[in-house]
């Protein structure tokens, strides 16, 4: 047992660390400390600067553009952004279709998209969830009918978090309805331009707007954007859900999270003294503190090579994000009724009734919510985890 | 970084685990835990003779191990062997004695042949020495109260105010106390010791951080015991699911229960990583928080797995002669054992806001 960091390990995180103080922009880092949402052009201009270094794409192997990282590098960088206050990478294109790509692309697939998902070129968003196949993705039914060199897609798609900006989409579609639901998905390539699709926005509960409806009719996409072998999409769509996700339990961030919660609740006054030092409420902050340090372990140790990939992915899954709401939520109930005023320019400016960087508490313990439901939610993966613990 | 375990440390681990398979299972264990003297002297031997007692303090001190980690491989196996001797008592009492330079009582402890126990507790004192009433001198009295090995013990380490206001530790006879030994609820023994003008032998007049690392190392004792515990409770449960048969059916297909023993499989996981990062803490500066962090979370995860093991089990988790409603109730008494997991908060908010 050695729990230290080598010595090579400890340099990285130090030239990762001087990056981001070199790098990372002000106005950035504000956004993400006070929980606001960011622009197109802030996430575009905070993946170009990371890739001047070939930081963007952290799981991509050096010959196609990113760092060739292993596990730990990939886990001191996601714990040095956090603390720095540095926007995470918007996965879709490096986090999720990259890797695929890299798996089960062709040659021509790779040359061509993943130098585009570098550069910024494409914005890639993702089409899975219907409004019928949401945990039981595999009754997803949008069709793709082949006709001559092209696929004919009609169908729904929902859920497609920051479609807004993107240029192409990547999709599950029903090629098959012979045997069994998983046999006759394919996963395929949309340009989001294509005659035929319509993107819809869908207000979230706490005002926001990130996730999307998009509609197609008679979309018509060539045979070659194909992924893979026709009807192999439910592997494509397992392996993302398996890949190792070193960001999965949100570590990083839970740990800013929780620096921010602790230097909140020195500021706050609660009959008469700070609130850090109300034994109630620091009580609740100090167990969530304690559980994320079991946390950080237990992620360290599972990426360290310890059980199966799918139960070690979803137990870090289903505890990380039961830890970030916990903290979202003290956060939230730290403010009081400063909490209340929904969020707007002059609550966040000259009427604040909460420290600027708290303003947006509320909206976000609302927003992570969706931790706990998206990417599988966190009742599929304690199916995921039953299934290894009787049949393993 | 790495988290596997020493080729030694991995086979006193070995040899420990199918030493309490095969010479100690849970009928044998209850007759012995609930019966005086609440122990087998003769399994104590043994144990002594496999080395898990010399597992316990350094090479510098006589031992052969007495990192964090060896406190943490050994205790584990005890938990998982639902183990009632007086190793935890041993363990404090050895630290301090070796703290002490007292190399006598540490061969004889480590060999077998003697036993002691660390009298530190009063009624109104279980978890700080701040609370301690008791005051020191060549002639020690009052009460010492659940004193755990305080059954079994030859020499009893006695905790009690100097009078320039130290904490001393004082060394007694136990044949000149009255000991009135009993068996815990959760098997093995303890005793109330009772002192009456006893005379005492000054070990150190001013021992409260020695006194404070010792209670550590059993602390972190009790962590890891409660980890193998868990691990047994886990299996056994997930075993009975898939036997049990009602509507028909194995009671594992439901998903009521599937999704609880995941829960509480992940509370283990988190258990374990705890017990690691504490295990590697033992003689850091900052061990006091990391221990305390570390019982905290332990307190919070046995008692939801004590609980649901007992309730998925059904009726038959209620009855004695099954062998997992043992292991969840030491899984729910080790809590109250040196500081539980409110106290153990107290702790770690004392010393996060120091």
């Amino acid at each position: 047992m050695d729990l230290n960091f080598t010595p090579e390990e400890e340099a990285f995180r130090a030239e990762v660390r001087q990056f981001l103080k070199d790098n990372l922009p002000e106005e950035l880092a504000t956004k993400v400390r006070n929980g606001l949402e960011f622009t197109k052009q802030d996430i575009e201009q905070w993946h170009a600067i990371l890739q001047t270094r070939n930081w963007l794409a952290a799981t991509w192997p050096v010959e196609h553009g990113g760092p060739g990282w292993n596990a730990t590098q990939r886990h001191i960088f996601d714990e040095e952004r956090s603390l720095a206050n540095a926007p995470t990478v918007v996965p879709f294109g490096v986090g999720m279709l990259g890797p695929v790509l890299l798996k089960f692309g062709t040659e021509e697939q790779k040359a061509t998209i993943l130098p585009r998902i570098l550069d910024g070129t494409d914005w890639w968003c993702q089409g899975y969830s219907e409004p019928g196949a949401g945990s039981d993705l595999a009754s997803l039914k949008t069709r793709a009918i082949r006709d001559g060199d092209d696929y004919i897609i009609n169908g729904q798609k929902t859920w497609t978090t920051l479609g807004q900006h993107a240029d192409k989409i990547f999709c599950l579609v029903r090629t098959s309805t012979e045997g069994k639901p998983q046999e006759g998905i394919s996963f395929i390539l949309v340009d989001i331009n294509t005659p035929g699709i319509e993107m819809r926005p869908i207000r979230l509960l706490e005002g926001g707007y990130e996730v999307n409806e998009v509609f197609f009719t008679d979309v018509r996409v060539p045979a070659a954007n194909l992924v893979g072998e026709e009807n192999q999409g439910w592997t494509i769509a397992k392996y993302l859900l398996t890949h190792e996700r070193t960001g999965i339990a949100g570590v990083g961030y839970s740990t800013q999270a929780l620096i921010e919660l602790k230097s909140l609740a020195k500021k706050l006054k609660r009959r008469g003294k700070p609130l850090a030092e109300d034994p109630i409420f620091m009580s609740k902050v100090t167990e969530v503190e304690i559980d994320l340090e079991a946390m950080r372990i237990t992620n360290l140790r599972m990426l360290s090579g310890g059980g199966a990939m799918g139960t070690v992915s979803s137990m870090l899954k289903i505890k990380g994000t039961v830890i970030r709401q916990a903290i979202n939520d003290l956060a939230r109930r730290a403010l009081g009724p400063a909490a209340c005023p929904f969020p707007s320019e002059d609550v966040l400016g000259n009427l604040a009734v909460a420290p600027p960087e708290a303003a947006n508490n509320a909206a976000s313990y609302f927003n992570n919510r969706k931790l706990s439901i998206f990417g599988g939610s966190n009742e599929i993966q304690r199916n995921i985890i039953t299934k290894e613990l009787f049949m393993g | 970084m790495d988290f596997n375990h020493t080729e030694d440390r991995r086979m006193i681990s070995d040899s420990l685990r199918r030493y309490l398979a095969e010479q100690y299972d849970n009928e044998y264990r209850n007759k012995i835990a609930y019966e005086a003297p609440y122990h087998d002297a003769s399994k104590w031997a043994e144990l002594a003779e496999l080395g898990i007692l010399g597992a316990l303090v350094s090479e510098a001190d006589g031992g052969f191990g007495g990192d964090g980690f060896d406190i943490s491989v050994v205790f584990e196996e005890l938990g998982r062997g639902l183990c009632a001797e007086p190793m935890l008592a041993n363990l404090m009492a050895l630290r301090l004695y070796a703290a002490f330079g007292q190399s006598e009582r540490v061969d004889g402890i480590i060999g077998g042949s003697e036993r002691a126990a660390l009298a530190v507790w009063e009624t109104d004192a279980f978890s700080t020495l701040d609370d301690i009433a008791m005051t020191g001198g060549d002639k020690l009295s009052g009460r010492k109260t659940v004193v755990y090995g305080g059954n079994s013990a030859d020499h009893l380490l006695v905790v009690a105010r100097t009078a320039a206001g130290k904490f001393g530790l004082y060394e007694v006879a136990a044949a000149d106390t009255e000991t009135l030994s009993y068996a815990m609820i959760d098997g093995g023994g303890a005793a109330e010791i009772v002192l009456d003008n006893t005379s005492a032998k000054l070990i150190s007049d001013d021992a409260a951080d020695a006194i404070n690392a010792a209670l550590d190392a059993g602390r972190l004792a009790l962590c890891a015991e409660a980890v193998g515990i868990m691990d047994m409770l886990r299996d056994t449960v997930k075993d009975y699911l898939m036997q049990r048969q009602q509507f028909g059916r194995p009671i594992a297909m439901f998903q009521a229960l599937q999704h609880r023993l995941v829960d509480f499989s992940i509370e283990i996981e988190q258990a374990r990583s705890i017990v690691i990062l504490a295990s590697s803490k033992l003689d850091a500066k900052d061990r006091a928080l990391h221990i305390a962090r570390a019982k905290n979370l332990i307190g919070r995860a046995g008692k939801l797995v004590a609980e649901e093991a007992i309730q998925m089990h059904g009726g038959i988790g209620m009855t004695w002669e099954y062998a997992p409603s043992h292991y969840a109730k030491r899984l729910t008494m080790l809590d109250a054992q040196l500081g539980d997991t409110e106290d153990q908060l107290r702790t770690v908010m004392e010393l996060e806001h120091a």
